[in-house]
């Protein structure tokens, strides 16, 4: 069959739901290098994540954390055959679109890099590359995947090799998720009103501060959304929640896994697979780390086998008390 | 009828959705399982490869005795599908890509493929195609392969261009793109009654 090039349709809620489907059951790795992508590659990696630091460093080193320069993701993408995704700060749309440009297979609006936007995530359906995004709750998750997200990862806190945060917001989102099934429409439509109303902070804010009536259904508050709309929309994801049981996106595990047995309890909670930011190349023998915490999301419910892999493997990275981080420490604060 | 789904890792669940309603919509009584253990594909009627990664896939099908296990179903000629990474694994020949990663194939398909045929993420399409037996079909390519060349036995189903997209070998079948991804149950179908036309 010839291709019509005007029949093809790129970038679809299908396609980019489809490419983070392809993921599940797998382990998603931060590299910073070409040899370190080659390393995570070996091990059985579904994609990795090219960083400028990991977000140990990140953590360590301090400042405004920005897209990684374009050159090492370049260099990254050309040492490997399988996806390559990057991060860019909440809501800087031009970081996305040059990463877009570049290749990347999926972006991840991330809370570990300074975020650019304090009211807004990037408006992600306006783009042909599917975006993963950090959430806390099922309200961020639900807002998240309203704006376009074709995957939700947990924020944990990453960097710190603390799992703890990691298995808090999957048991919140899961908690709300079981919530909502008892849920009649009534009740999530006002679920619904609450979760929206993140959208109009900003209209809010400046109408207060002007003197002006409140922000009502029909102000357009976001993008080209009005209030309603975006209420709607949320309603409509909330719906489609009670009815699968789960996120109508595939939901990862992200921020603090360190070790194999981390990743497998991730798994139990319920994820659809881990991100693995500096646990790999903070360790003491990153091959052999990534191949363990591989075969540990895949047989995540053989206690016998996570003991098997976790022999021997060496240092894990050293790792941060979570609770005596202070406020402005905490990445998953970030993005609400 | 037994039908498995390999779940080791990639899009396992849609499969079984799939396979589950195109069961209901030719009235077989049967049921779906996914597995990530050896000892489930050797008792069942036929196999399902999924989309996922095939340099992940591989490795872990290998490791674990699970791909002496579809090589000896095939043998018995019950039927095989792969999707996507599913297709590479079932091929015979890989390109620069799969042998630069050391990606050990199934061979079951006398064909080879390509990686990543049309490109990155980016690249990713749908589109409407004809597909021998089945009829339009509306195709989701994935960072998608495709199959270069094929062997006599191989009969071509669909072709994108210059490129092959689904390709059957008895009672192996091989596609490029997800069928399970959309509501559309016919290639399932089509799947299922390869048995029957053995």
């Amino acid at each position: 069959m010839k291709i019509n090039l005007e029949e093809l349709k790129f970038g679809t809620e299908l396609i980019k739901r489809g490419f983070a489907k392809m993921q599940k059951g797998g382990v998603i790795m931060d590299v910073t290098n070409a040899e370190q992508a080659a390393i995570a590659e070996e091990a059985g990696a579904v994609a990795v994540m090219a960083l400028h630091k990991v977000p140990a460093d990140i953590r360590a080193t301090g400042g405004v954390a920005r897209m990684a320069d374009p050159k090492k993701i370049q260099e990254i993408i050309d040492a490997v055959t399988i996806p390559v995704m990057a991060k860019c700060r909440i809501g800087h749309i031009a970081e996305a679109r040059a990463l877009e440009a570049l290749g990347v297979d999926m972006i991840d609006e991330s809370e570990v890099l300074t975020p650019a936007d304090v009211f807004f995530h990037i408006d992600k359906r306006k783009f042909v590359v599917p975006f993963v995004c950090g959430a806390r709750s099922l309200g961020e998750a639900v807002r998240r995947i309203w704006e376009g997200a074709a995957m939700i990862r947990t924020k944990g806190e990453a960097g710190t090799g603390n799992v703890v945060e990691a298995v808090k917001h999957m048991r919140l989102i899961n908690r709300a998720i079981f919530e909502l099934q008892k849920m009649n429409e009534e009740k999530i439509y006002i679920t619904a009103e609450n979760y929206a109303y993140r959208y109009a902070e900003l209209a809010s804010r400046v109408r207060e501060e002007m003197g002006l009536e409140k922000v009502s259904r029909n102000d357009v508050v976001f993008e080209e959304y009005t209030l309603g709309e975006i209420i709607d929309g949320i309603y409509e994801i909330l719906l489609e929640i009670r009815e699968l049981g789960r996120l109508p996106v595939v939901n990862f595990a992200a921020g603090g896994v360190a070790t194999p047995a981390d990743a497998a309890l991730m798994m139990q909670l319920g994820a659809d697979g881990v991100f693995v930011g500096s646990g790999i190349f903070k360790s003491s023998n990153p091959p052999e780390y990534a191949k363990a915490i591989v075969e540990a999301v895949q047989h995540y419910d053989e206690p016998e086998v996570i003991a098997e892999v976790s022999k021997g493997l060496g240092e894990a990275m050293k790792g941060l008390d979570v609770f005596k981080l202070s406020e402005e420490e905490r990445l998953q604060t970030r993005g609400l | 009828m037994r039908v498995t789904v390999v779940g080791v890792q990639g899009d396992v669940e849609e499969h079984v959705l799939a396979t589950k309603r195109a069961l209901k919509n030719l009235k077989i009584d049967g049921e779906v399982v996914a597995t990530r253990r050896k000892g489930v594909v050797s008792k069942s009627d036929a196999v399902i490869l999924p989309g996922g990664e095939s340099t992940t896939i591989s490795k872990l099908i290998f490791s674990d005795g699970i791909a002496d296990e579809i090589l000896q179903l095939a043998e018995e000629g019950k039927p095989v599908m792969g999707t996507c990474a599913g297709l590479i694994l079932l091929s015979k020949y890989g390109d620069e890509q799969v042998e630069k990663t050391d990606t050990k194939l199934l061979g079951l398909l006398d064909a080879k493929v390509k990686r990543n045929a049309f490109g990155r993420q980016r690249e990713s399409f749908q589109v409407s195609l004809d597909v021998k037996h089945v009829g339009k079909f509306e195709a989701v390519f994935i960072r998608a392969p495709a199959i270069v060349e094929v062997g006599k036995d191989v009969e071509v189903l669909a072709t994108l261009e210059n490129f092959i997209v689904a390709a059957k070998q008895k009672n192996v079948l091989g596609l490029a793109f997800h069928p399970e991804l959309t509501n559309d149950t016919r290639i399932h179908e089509f799947f299922l009654k390869i048995g029957e036309c053995q």
